[in-house]
C-alpha cells in the first residue's frame, strides 16, 4: 500500500517540542557573535513634513554605536513603485527625509551593542513633524483632497478594468445593490519578522531572515540594494508563521543587509508586536459595491463587483490584490453577464499585503454576500438560488465570465454533501421553533459556495525545482524551492519520494531556504507547494529510479526493463527474479545517485468546496458566537490528510475570525487603534468550535500528484459562511447585511435599525 | 518591548514596603503581580525610578473568615493571588462572587500571578474584581506611615485610577460581609473569554431585609453602583423596572470596542441578567 | 543585580539587570530558546512556563522575581532518553502543531490545564487555554492533543522532578 494518503506525523516535531524550532531571532550562529541590534526609529504622526530628525542626544546613550537617518542613505534609489501599471511617482524612501505617509514609516535607526539598550536610545531621537491631513480610508484618497504623493497628481495607484456595460442589468425583474465592506486585518504570525546580516572577508553578505521564500527575498534585496545577487547567500531559518505577510524581502531586511555593511559588524533586528502591527503589512481592505440581478425564480443574470481597495501609504500587493479578486468575481457561478473593475487608492496607513487568500476570501464574500440578499429580495431559500446557479459538474476546463480557466469541479456535490453532512432541513427547523419561541438566543444557518485559484503564476511561472540524492548509508536527501513555515513538507515531501523509492521517510532530509544550496525556487505561497513543489520531488524520484535503472542494468547485467522498484529493499530488482536486486544505498555507493528536475505545471489549479455554519445569536446583547462549522474542502487527491487537515483547521480559524472579530482601526487622524494584541482582536480557542471536516477528492490533471491547493481553501469559505450565518440569526427581525466584523454592536444596531424601519 | 531602567526593592514585610515608599516618596511604585503594571511599563506609559517588590510577602495571602456569628467577615490577604482566590473553599463558603469573579479574571497565567490588593489599588474602570467588592461592599485596608487605617470601599475608587490610597500607603487586607444565604450574580460582556468587560454588571440580592446592590464596570471614569437601580429596587420596582435605569449616573466613554449608547444598552441588559441570577433560588450554579 | 533561579533543574546564579524579563533571561542568558516571546501584552502566551508548579507568561515577570524559584521550560520536560513527555507526544500525534512558534508556551499551559483538571472536557480545555494564541491550527487539533493527554493519566499534568540542585 502507498504511504501517499496516509495520516503520517511530522519528522519536524520532536525538535520543535523539545528543543523549540530555530527562528531568526533564536540563532546562534558563531558569525552572529557580538553583532548589533538594530531598533528602528518610526513616525508616530500619520503623514507631515519632517522638519528635523535630532540624534545628538541618542547618540551618548550607553551603548550607542551610530544611528542612522535619510542623511546616511546616500547612493540608495528608493525602493520602487511596483508594477507597470501602478504609478511610478509613489515611490518609497528608505527613512523618510521630507515626508512620513503612515504612523510606522521609517524614520532613523539606532545601533547598539545590547538589544535592551537600543529601546532606550530610540526615545532619545527628537524626531520634529509638521503634520499634514491624514488620508483615512478610500473615500477620503479618491477625492484627493490630500495627496500622499503630490508630484503623483493623485491617490489613485492603478486602475482596473473599464466601466460597466449600461445593458448589464437590463431585462432583471429584481436587482439587489448593496455596499460591503471587506475590512483591512492584519496577518499576525506568531512569530514577528526578524532580520541578521553578516559580511565575510570574502565580500559576500549572509543574511537570515523570517520569509515565505529565500530565493525571491534574495533577489529583492539585492536588487534594491544594487548587489550583484552573486554576493547575497540568503538562509531561511525555521519560520513561525507567514500567512502571505512574509513574501518576499520587506525593506528592513535589505536595511540590516545595508546597515552591516555600513558599520562592518553583524548587524540583528527583531521587531516586537506593536511594531509588527505597524509596519508589517495588512490584508484585505476593499470596500466593495455588489449588485446582483435576476429573475423571481432563482436565476441571476447578471452580476457586478466595483472594488475600491485601501492600497496602504506605498504601493506593495495593494495593486495586484484586486486583480485577483475580479479574476474570480462569479466564483462558482454561471452568471451569463458578469463585470468587474477595481481601483486601488493611497492611504496614511500601513501598506496592504497579501494575506491568507488574498484577492480571492474578497470575491468570494462578495459574491457569496450578494446571493444571500438576492434570496432574501425573492423569498427562496439560499441553497436553492445557489442549486439553481452553480456551474454544473464538469472535468473537461471552464471557462469563466472574468477569464477564468477553471480545471475540474462539481460545486453542487460540494454543498450537498455539506448540507447533507450539517443536517440542513433539521437545521432550518430548529430555527423555526427559536423564532417562534421568541429565544434570546436564534440560531443562524450560513452558507458558502467557493472556487479559488491556487498554483497560480505570480510572476515567478508555475515551475519548481527538485534534487534528491540517495546516499550510500540509505538515507536520501530533498532539495526543495518551496519554504514551508508550519506546512510540514519535511514531512509530506520524503512521503512522496519514499513513495517511489521505498526509503523510509524518517531517512528522508529535506532542505529548502539557503540559496547557496538551493538557488531557484518559487517559495511558499498561494497554496502552489504541493502541485508544484511536491510533484517535482515526485517528478525527481521517478528520474532517480530511471537514472538506477540504467546504472544497476550494467551493474546486474539486465535490461533496465526487467528491473523494477522493490520498495521493501529500497532498491531495483529483477522481474520474477527474487534476490537478485540491488538496493539504491549500494548503487550510490557505486557512483552519486543525483538527479536535479524542474517540474512545469500545466495550469493552476481550482479547489473548491461549500461551508456550512451554524451560529447562536444573543438578540439582546448582539453578540453571536459560532456552535458549528462543517465543510467541504475539495483539492484534490490528498497526500497527508493529517496534514491537509490541518491546514483547512487553520483557514477555517482565520476566517471566523474576520467574519466575527478582527479589524485594524485607525482614528480620523490616522492614528492606530489596534496596534498591540491587547486591542487587536486575535481569535483565541474560546471562540471556536470544533470543525467537522467532510470529505470530497476531485483530482486534477494539472499535476502528476492530482493535488490542487489546500493552504488557503479554508479561510475562502468559512468567512462568508460565517456572516452569511450571523445576518441570518436576525433576518427574521428584518435585518439584510451586516458588515464584517459582525460586533455585538454592529449587530445589535442593525436589529434596532430594521425594527425601527420596521415600524 | 521592555521597561525604562529602574532601581529594584525587595520588601520582606509591610514594614520593609512602607519603609521603602518613605525613602523613594513619589517615585517608587509597588509591584505584587506585576500584570498590571509591567504591561504598562513595557509600553513605556509608567516609567517609575524604583520598584518595591512586595509579591514575597507570603503572610499577606490567605482568605479567612474574622470574628464570631453577625460581625464575622471574610478577611483576604491583599497578596492573595486570584488563582488562590478562585480555588479558596472559605471564599467559596463564604463570599461565592468573589472567587467566580476571580476566575474569570484574564487567563489562567494572569490569575497565577495577579493579586486582589493590585488590581484595587490600580483602579481600572473595567476591572472585574473591584465591580464585584462594590457590590459585596466591605472595607479596604491600608498601612502606612502613620498606621493602618480601614476605607469602605464604596469610598476607595474615586476616579480613573484613582483611588483613596495616599502616597506611601499600601493596601493589606480588603474585609468583605459574608453573603449568607443571599444570591449573587455576574455578567461580563467581552468580545473574546478573555478579554477585558466591555461593560460588566455584579449584583448582590439584599441582605437581612436591606436591598440588592449592583455596581458596574466600564460605565464611567471608575467602577461605579447603579445607585437609581438599587434605589428603584429598594423601592418596590420589579427587577426589569430597576434594571431600566441602570445606565443613570453614568459617564460611559465611546471607543473603539463599543459606543456610549451601546455600553448604556448592555448595562441595562447586563444588570437585569444579573438580578435574575442573583434572585434565582439556585443562585450558586453560575 | 544578583539572581539565583533553578531552570530545568540547574540552579544558575546571574547578575541581571533588574528590568531584565525573565523570558529573556531564559532565552538571552540560559540560551533557552524554546520560550518564544510572540507579544508585549501578555496576551499570546507564547512566553508561557511554569514557575513552582503554576504556568507565567515570563515576558510579565521580571528574572528577579523569580529570585529562588524553580523554572521549567520547554526544553525541560522530555526524559533524558528523549522519550517525550505526554503532552508533548500528544501534540505529535494529534498534529497540534503547524509553524511551532506558539506550542513551547501551549504544552506548558496545556499541562497547566491538565495539572488542574486531569480529565477536561473540550470547553474546559478550551478556557484554560484562553491565555494562548496559536494561528496556524485554528486550536482544533491542540484541543485534540490536550484531550489525548489526558488519557496518559495524572503524568500529563506534571512537570519532571528536576528538584536536585547541579551548580
Amino acid at each position: 500500500m502507498s504511504i501517499l494518503g496516509t495520516r503520517v506525523v511530522r519528522t519536524e516535531d520532536p525538535l520543535f517540542l523539545t528543543r523549540g524550532a530555530v527562528y531568526t531571532d533564536d540563532l546562534a550562529d558563531p558569525r552572529l557573535a557580538g553583532a548589533l541590534h538594530a531598533t528602528i526609529v518610526r513616525s508616530t504622526v500619520a503623514h507631515g513634513q519632517v522638519l528635523s530628525v535630532d540624534t545628538s542626544a541618542a547618540l551618548e546613550a550607553p551603548g550607542v554605536v551610530a544611528v542612522v537617518t535619510a542623511a546616511d542613505l546616500t547612493g540608495l534609489d528608493p525602493l520602487p513603485a511596483g508594477a507597470p501599471n501602478v504609478n511610478q511617482a509613489m515611490t518609497r524612501p528608505w527613512l523618510a527625509a521630507d515626508t512620513v505617509r503612515f504612523v510606522g514609516d521609517m524614520v532613523a535607526v539606532v545601533l547598539t551593542e545590547e538589544r535592551y539598550q537600543g529601546e532606550d536610545a530610540a526615545e532619545l531621537v527628537v524626531v520634529d513633524i509638521d503634520p499634514l491631513p491624514a488620508v483615512i480610508g478610500t473615500e477620503a484618497a479618491a477625492r484627493d483632497d490630500v495627496l500622499l504623493f503630490p508630484e503623483a497628481g493623485t491617490n489613485v495607484v492603478a486602475a482596473l478594468g473599464g466601466p460597466a456595460p449600461e445593458d448589464l442589468f437590463d431585462g432583471c425583474e429584481v436587482v439587489v445593490t448593496q455596499r460591503v465592506v471587506n475590512q483591512r486585518v492584519a496577518p499576525v504570525p506568531l512569530e514577528t519578522r526578524a532580520a541578521s546580516a553578516v559580511w565575510g572577508e570574502d565580500g559576500r553578505v549572509t543574511v537570515f531572515c523570517s520569509n515565505q521564500g529565500a530565493q525571491q527575498a534574495k533577489g529583492q534585496i539585492a536588487g534594491w540594494l544594487g548587489l550583484d545577487p552573486a554576493l547575497v547567500h540568503l538562509v531561511t531559518p525555521d519560520v513561525g508563521g507567514g500567512f502571505g505577510a512574509k513574501i518576499g524581502a520587506d525593506p528592513e531586511f535589505a536595511l540590516v543587509v545595508w546597515l552591516a555593511q555600513h558599520v562592518g559588524r553583524a548587524v540583528r533586528w527583531s521587531e516586537s508586536r506593536s511594531e509588527n502591527l505597524l509596519g508589517m503589512v495588512h490584508g484585505r481592505a476593499q470596500d466593495q459595491v455588489v449588485t446582483v440581478g435576476g429573475s423571481r425564480d432563482g436565476t441571476i443574470t447578471a452580476y457586478s463587483l466595483e472594488i475600491d481597495q485601501d492600497s496602504g501609504a506605498y504601493p506593495r500587493f495593494g495593486p495586484v490584490l484586486p486583480g485577483l479578486t475580479m479574476l474570480m468575481a462569479p466564483g462558482t457561478y454561471a452568471f451569463p453577464r458578469v463585470h468587474a473593475r477595481a481601483r486601488a487608492l493611497a492611504t496614511s496607513t500601513t501598506s496592504i499585503g497579501a494575506y491568507r487568500g488574498a484577492g480571492r476570501p474578497e470575491a468570494t464574500a462578495a459574491v457569496e454576500r450578494a446571493v444571500d440578499l438576492f434570496a432574501a429580495e425573492i423569498g427562496m431559500d439560499p441553497a436553492d438560488v445557489r442549486r439553481k446557479n452553480l456551474v454544473p459538474a464538469f472535468d473537461t476546463p471552464f471557462t469563466t465570465a472574468t477569464g477564468a480557466v477553471y480545471d475540474s469541479g462539481d460545486y453542487t456535490a460540494a454543498l450537498d454533501r455539506v448540507l447533507a453532512a450539517a443536517g440542513y432541513e433539521q437545521l432550518r427547523a430548529e430555527q423555526a421553533a427559536c423564532r417562534a419561541r421568541g429565544d434570546v438566543r436564534q440560531l443562524g444557518i450560513g452558507m458558502a459556495c467557493y472556487v479559488e485559484i491556487t498554483g497560480a503564476n505570480t510572476g515567478f511561472g508555475t515551475v519548481e525545482e527538485a534534487e534528491l540524492e540517495v546516499h550510500a548509508d540509505g538515507t536520501a536527501t530533498v532539495l526543495t524551492g518551496t519554504s514551508p513555515h508550519g506546512q510540514g513538507h519535511a514531512t509530506t515531501w520524503a512521503m512522496i519520494a519514499s513513495d517511489q523509492l521505498g526509503i523510509p521517510v524518517e531517512k528522508i532530509t529535506v532542505l529548502h531556504g539557503d540559496t547557496d544550496r538551493v538557488p531557484r525556487g518559487g517559495g511558499t505561497m498561494g497554496s502552489r507547494s504541493l502541485q508544484q513543489g511536491g510533484a517535482a520531488v515526485h517528478q525527481a524520484a521517478g528520474e532517480l529510479v530511471a537514472l538506477a535503472k540504467k546504472r544497476a542494468a550494467e551493474l546486474l547485467e539486465a535490461n533496465p526493463e526487467d528491473l523494477v522498484v522493490d520498495l521493501a529493499a529500497a532498491g531495483l530488482a529483477v522481474r520474477g527474479t527474487p534476490g537478485t536486486g540491488i538496493s539504491f544505498a549500494d548503487l550510490a555507493a557505486e557512483e552519486q545517485l543525483l538527479v536535479h528536475t524542474t517540474f512545469s505545471a500545466a495550469a493552476p489549479t481550482f479547489p473548491f468546496g461549500a461551508h456550512l455554519v451554524v451560529v447562536e445569536t444573543d438578540v439582546e446583547s448582539g453578540k453571536a458566537q459560532v456552535v458549528r462549522i462543517v465543510t467541504v474542502d475539495d483539492a484534490g487527491t490528498i497526500v497527508n490528510p493529517l496534514l491537509a487537515d490541518g491546514q483547512r483547521h487553520g483557514g477555517i480559524a482565520q476566517g471566523v475570525a474576520q467574519a466575527l472579530l478582527e479589524e485594524v482601526l485607525y482614528d480620523p487622524d490616522g492614528n492606530p487603534q489596534t496596534s498591540t494584541l491587547a486591542d487587536y482582536p486575535f481569535v483565541s480557542a474560546t471562540e471556536l468550535p470544533d470543525f467537522e471536516l467532510v470529505e470530497m477528492a476531485t483530482p486534477t490533471r494539472m499535476n502528476p500528484l492530482g493535488a490542487k491547493g489546500i493552504g488557503e481553501a479554508g479561510t475562502i469559505g468559512s468567512t462568508p459562511a460565517v456572516q452569511n450565518a450571523v445576518v441570518d440569526s436576525v433576518a427574521h427581525l428584518g435585518v439584510r447585511h451586516i458588515d464584517m466584523p459582525a460586533t455585538p454592536m454592529r449587530v445589535w444596531r442593525a436589529v434596532q435599525q430594521a425594527q425601527q424601519e420596521g415600524n | 518591548m521592555i521597561p525604562a531602567p529602574f532601581e529594584y526593592v525587595r520588601a520582606s514585610s509591610v514594614e520593609e514596603a512602607l519603609a521603602a515608599l518613605a525613602e523613594h516618596g513619589e517615585d517608587a511604585k509597588l509591584i505584587a503581580g506585576g500584570h498590571s503594571l509591567l504591561p504598562i511599563m513595557k509600553l513605556r506609559l509608567a516609567v517609575p525610578s524604583v520598584l518595591v517588590d512586595i509579591s514575597g510577602i507570603r503572610e499577606l495571602s490567605y482568605v479567612r473568615v474574622d470574628g464570631d456569628g453577625a460581625d464575622a467577615v471574610v478577611a483576604i490577604g491583599a497578596l492573595t493571588r486570584h488563582h488562590e482566590l478562585e480555588t479558596s473553599d472559605v471564599a467559596r463558603a463564604e463570599v461565592g462572587l468573589l472567587p467566580h469573579v476571580a476566575g474569570r479574571v484574564g487567563d489562567p497565567q494572569v490569575r497565577h500571578r495577579g493579586t486582589l490588593g493590585g488590581t484595587v489599588a490600580h483602579c481600572d474602570p473595567a476591572s472585574d474584581l473591584p465591580t464585584a467588592l462594590l457590590a459585596l461592599g466591605g472595607d479596604v485596608v491600608l498601612a502606612g506611615p502613620g498606621g493602618r487605617r480601614t476605607v469602605p470601599v464604596t469610598e476607595f475608587f474615586l476616579g480613573f485610577f484613582e483611588t483613596a490610597m495616599d502616597d506611601g500607603e499600601m493596601i493589606v487586607e480588603l474585609r468583605v460581609p459574608r453573603l449568607g444565604d443571599a444570591g449573587w450574580g455576574y455578567e461580563k460582556f467581552t468580545r473574546r473569554e478573555n478579554d477585558w468587560p466591555i461593560v460588566a454588571a455584579a449584583a448582590v440580592a439584599g441582605r437581612d431585609g436591606g436591598a440588592a446592590r449592583v455596581a458596574l464596570a466600564n460605565m464611567a471614569g471608575t467602577v461605579l453602583r447603579a445607585t437609581a437601580t438599587e434605589q428603584a429596587l429598594a423601592g418596590g420596582a420589579s427587577i426589569a423596572e430597576a434594571a431600566a435605569l441602570a445606565a443613570e449616573g453614568t459617564s460611559p466613554t465611546s471607543d473603539m470596542h463599543a459606543d456610549a449608547e451601546y455600553r448604556s444598552h448592555l448595562a441595562r441588559l447586563l444588570t437585569r441578567r444579573a438580578l435574575e441570577t442573583a434572585t434565582t433560588p439556585i443562585s450558586v450554579a453560575a | 543585580m544578583h539572581v539565583t533561579i533553578t531552570v530545568n533543574g540547574r540552579q544558575r546564579t546571574e547578575d541581571v539587570e533588574p528590568r531584565l524579563l525573565l523570558a529573556h533571561f531564559l532565552r538571552d542568558v540560559c540560551g533557552l530558546t524554546a520560550t518564544n516571546i510572540g507579544c508585549d501584552s501578555t496576551s499570546c502566551g507564547a512566553c508561557t512556563v511554569i514557575v513552582d508548579g503554576l504556568t507565567v507568561k515570563s515576558c510579565t515577570v521580571l528574572a528577579v522575581q523569580s529570585e529562588g524559584a524553580q523554572v521549567t521550560t520547554c526544553e525541560g520536560l522530555a526524559a533524558p532518553d528523549g522519550t517525550l513527555h505526554p503532552v508533548q507526544e500528544a501534540f505529535r500525534t494529534e498534529h497540534g502543531l503547524q509553524c511551532g512558534f506558539c506550542t513551547p508556551g501551549m504544552v506548558m499551559a496545556s499541562i497547566g490545564v491538565l495539572a488542574d483538571n486531569p480529565d477536561p472536557t473540550d470547553r474546559e480545555v478550551r478556557e484554560g487555554l484562553e491565555g494562548n494564541l496559536c494561528r496556524c491550527t485554528g486550536y482544533h487539533n491542540i484541543v485534540r492533543a490536550v484531550r489525548t493527554a489526558a488519557q496518559a493519566g495524572p503524568s500529563a499534568g506534571r512537570v519532571p522532578q528536576t528538584q536536585e540542585v547541579h551548580s
